[in-house]
């Protein structure tokens, strides 16, 4: 079966210095932020992929490139076999139901303006999926798939909790019966007791309509929770890709690595990870517009050795299904 | 309780505050009562809006008032906090008792050098003469981990990422050898691998300096890592108080249980544990134990009795009328 979404050397450079004044003045190459810099993956339909990275890795971009919602600088993007890539804004509708965004923040994702009735309502007009008098029914309907009840249809966003206003963010994301979800980061913002309400709620629709979701997290945890595989990602690149069991048992990219020892898990009160700071990553995320030569993360890592500094290491399988952009395993 | 009762640097005793409403006073923080020793760890969490950060503020009288209304005790070497004049708490303030924030970009002023308002904090407090505190600064700064010091100290904040203003805001606080450290959520805004740099050091400090650090957060990760003992808020009340080991092995109330269920295990299980409903707002507190409506073992009396903290064990007690019946 052809995976549901494929996306092959997706990069995206957001220009710098954009200015008249440098377009004008010839010979000074623009500087670009390498935001996304050749990434490539599929998402399998019913599959859950999580990204997962620190802020500034590219990750919120991959998602809003793969819904067209910004223009890629180079790669191609299939979505059910057809390259989405190139599509007129006409040409994709048909793909801007199937695919459907979660955002963060449910306080800044809802037009304080409306009811939850017409917020969940509206892209099923727009898109002409219903007659107007089954709109209502239709409404409801979502509203229970989500877990409000009717009697939430009338109010305003402000008038719910966090919790609730994600879920009505899910019933409008679900309204157009879309195949791919794309979750940024959308159960950050929540507390831990709501989270897991939403989290659970997100699993069982998946099952149900047989979705997938792009999950795109920082968090390992929420990460390891929803996903069938899991990607890494660092500084506009994918470190590791495996499934989730493979990755979070056997953690390849040093990276990855670091990562999983920087979580603070609820241990036995004993003896803590802040007291060995020789297993905490050193430094910080290098600056996306000056990148170094070579391999992005060797200037962190503890393992690097002559090869890192030449050039960059491409993804490559170690084992079935389990890939890592690292020297180390070549 | 009464063998290390000399080590107890700050107690709290019925801490209270309320704001004034035209629903008449909102009591935020509800008889929050809890000890401090000498170089221990304590982490006070809980969720969005149990009243963590204003239980911290209200200890330092950081709590506007009115239309805030602040009472109870903090005892602080003897003094009780609440009831010092302006001058003598301005001297303990960043003194003897400093604060970090959660947001190391908001607590530095945009337009002094970063080694100047370290420098500022130490001329507040410190009889010394400027010449050997302007070297002690690139001294801290060292300490607190910031590649070449005495260079960055000329630079302005936004030349500082988030983990190393975090740095330096820490560096502020312990620059005057504090006996208490308030943290707010001070990793909260920092990536993970950068929040385990900025706790690392935290912890180093603390048991280098021997100083006792109340630590906010409402990740219970870091709590378990980083505390000794630790405080379980929920709509404005202690409703646990126990040694980590004791509160992550053995929670006793079913709120705290219910908390470290809700988190996704490293494991990965297949369901998450969950809390029905949300934390009451407070102008809709419940009668009785304020988690009841939530609660999966409430009972009827639950809804009429509110329960005051009760031995659970050693050193442990929690708000709950199942405990210990």
């Amino acid at each position: 079966m052809a995976p549901l979404l494929e996306v092959r050397d997706l990069v995206k450079h957001f220009p710098l210095d954009g200015g008249m004044l440098t377009r004008l003045l010839p010979g000074r190459p623009g500087r670009v932020v390498h935001a996304v810099d050749g990434v490539s993956f599929v998402v399998e339909p019913g599959e859950t992929l999580g990204l997962v990275g620190e802020s500034g890795c590219g990750k919120t971009t991959t998602s809003r490139l793969i819904l067209r919602a910004i223009e890629p600088t180079a790669g191609r993007i299939f979505f059910e076999a057809q390259e989405i890539t190139g599509l007129s804004p006409a040409e994709l509708l048909p793909f801007r139901r199937k695919a459907q965004i979660v955002f963060q923040d449910p306080y800044t994702s809802l037009n304080p303006r409306m009811t939850v009735e017409r917020i969940v309502g509206e892209p099923i007009l727009v898109h002409r999926l219903v007659a107007s008098g089954e709109l209502r029914a239709r409404v409801r309907t979502l509203l229970e798939m989500v877990g409000l009840q009717s009697e939430h249809a009338a109010r305003y966003p402000h008038e719910l909790s966090g919790g609730q206003r994600q879920r009505v963010g899910i019933a409008r994301a679900l309204g157009l019966g879309p195949r791919l979800i794309v979750a940024d980061e959308a159960v950050s913002a929540l507390d831990v007791s709501v989270r897991s309400q939403i989290l659970n709620l997100m699993t069982a629709l998946r099952e149900r309509l047989h979705l997938s979701y792009l999950f795109v997290s920082h968090d390992l945890s929420v990460i390891r929770f929803v996903s069938h595989r899991v990607a890494v990602m660092y500084l506009g690149r994918l470190a590791e890709v495996a499934p989730a069991d493979e990755l979070f048992k056997r953690p390849l990219h040093p990276y990855t690595q670091a990562l999983m020892a920087a979580i603070p898990t609820i241990g036995d009160g004993r003896a803590s990870i802040f007291d060995q700071p020789e297993r905490l990553l050193e430094g910080e995320l290098p600056n996306p517009i000056d990148l170094p030569r070579g391999c992005r993360f060797a200037g962190r890592c503890p393992f690097r050795f002559d090869r890192c500094a030449e050039a960059e290491p491409e993804l490559k399988e170690v084992e079935t299904g389990h890939t890592v952009a690292c020297y180390l395993y070549e | 309780m009464t063998e290390d009762q000399s080590d107890v640097i700050l107690e709290v005793r019925n801490l209270v505050v309320e704001f004034s409403s035209e629903d008449g006073p909102l009591r935020a923080v509800d008889g929050v009562s809890f000890a401090v020793r000498r170089g221990e760890i304590v982490g006070l969490v809980g969720e969005s809006g149990a009243g963590k950060t204003l239980t911290s503020e209200a200890m330092l009288r950081l709590v506007r008032c009115p239309p805030g209304r602040i009472s109870g005790e903090v005892r602080f070497r003897g003094q009780n906090l609440l009831a010092l004049d302006e001058p003598a708490l301005a001297g303990i303030r960043g003194k003897e008792i400093a604060m970090i924030f959660q947001n190391p970009g908001a607590s530095l002023n945009p337009v002094f050098r970063v080694g100047d308002q370290l420098l500022e904090a130490m001329r507040l407090h410190l009889r010394e003469p400027a010449r050997s505190l302007r070297e002690r600064v690139g001294e801290i700064l060292g300490r607190v981990g910031i590649p070449s010091a005495a260079t960055r100290a000329r630079d302005y904040p936004h030349q500082f990422s988030g983990g190393m203003a975090q740095r330096v805001m820490i560096g502020i606080g312990i620059s005057c050898v504090p006996s208490l450290l308030i943290a707010d959520e001070p990793t909260t805004a920092l990536d993970v691998t950068i929040q385990a740099q900025v706790l690392a050091l935290l912890r180093s400090l603390a048991r280098e300096l021997g100083v006792a650090v109340l630590l906010v957060s409402h990740d219970l990760g870091i709590i378990s890592q980083m505390c000794h003992r630790v405080l379980v808020m929920y709509a404005g009340r202690i409703v646990e108080e126990a040694d980590v080991a004791t509160i992550f092995r053995a929670p006793a109330h079913p709120y705290t249980r219910g908390l470290i269920d809700c988190l996704p295990r490293m494991d990965g299980s297949a369901r998450l544990g969950t809390i029905a409903g949300v934390m009451p707002g407070l102008r809709s507190l419940p009668s009785g134990c304020p988690f009841h409506p939530r609660c999966p073992l409430a009972e009827p009396r639950c809804a009429e009795e509110a329960p005051k903290l009760r031995s659970a064990g050693d050193h442990h007690s929690a708000a709950c009328l199942l405990v210990g019946t």
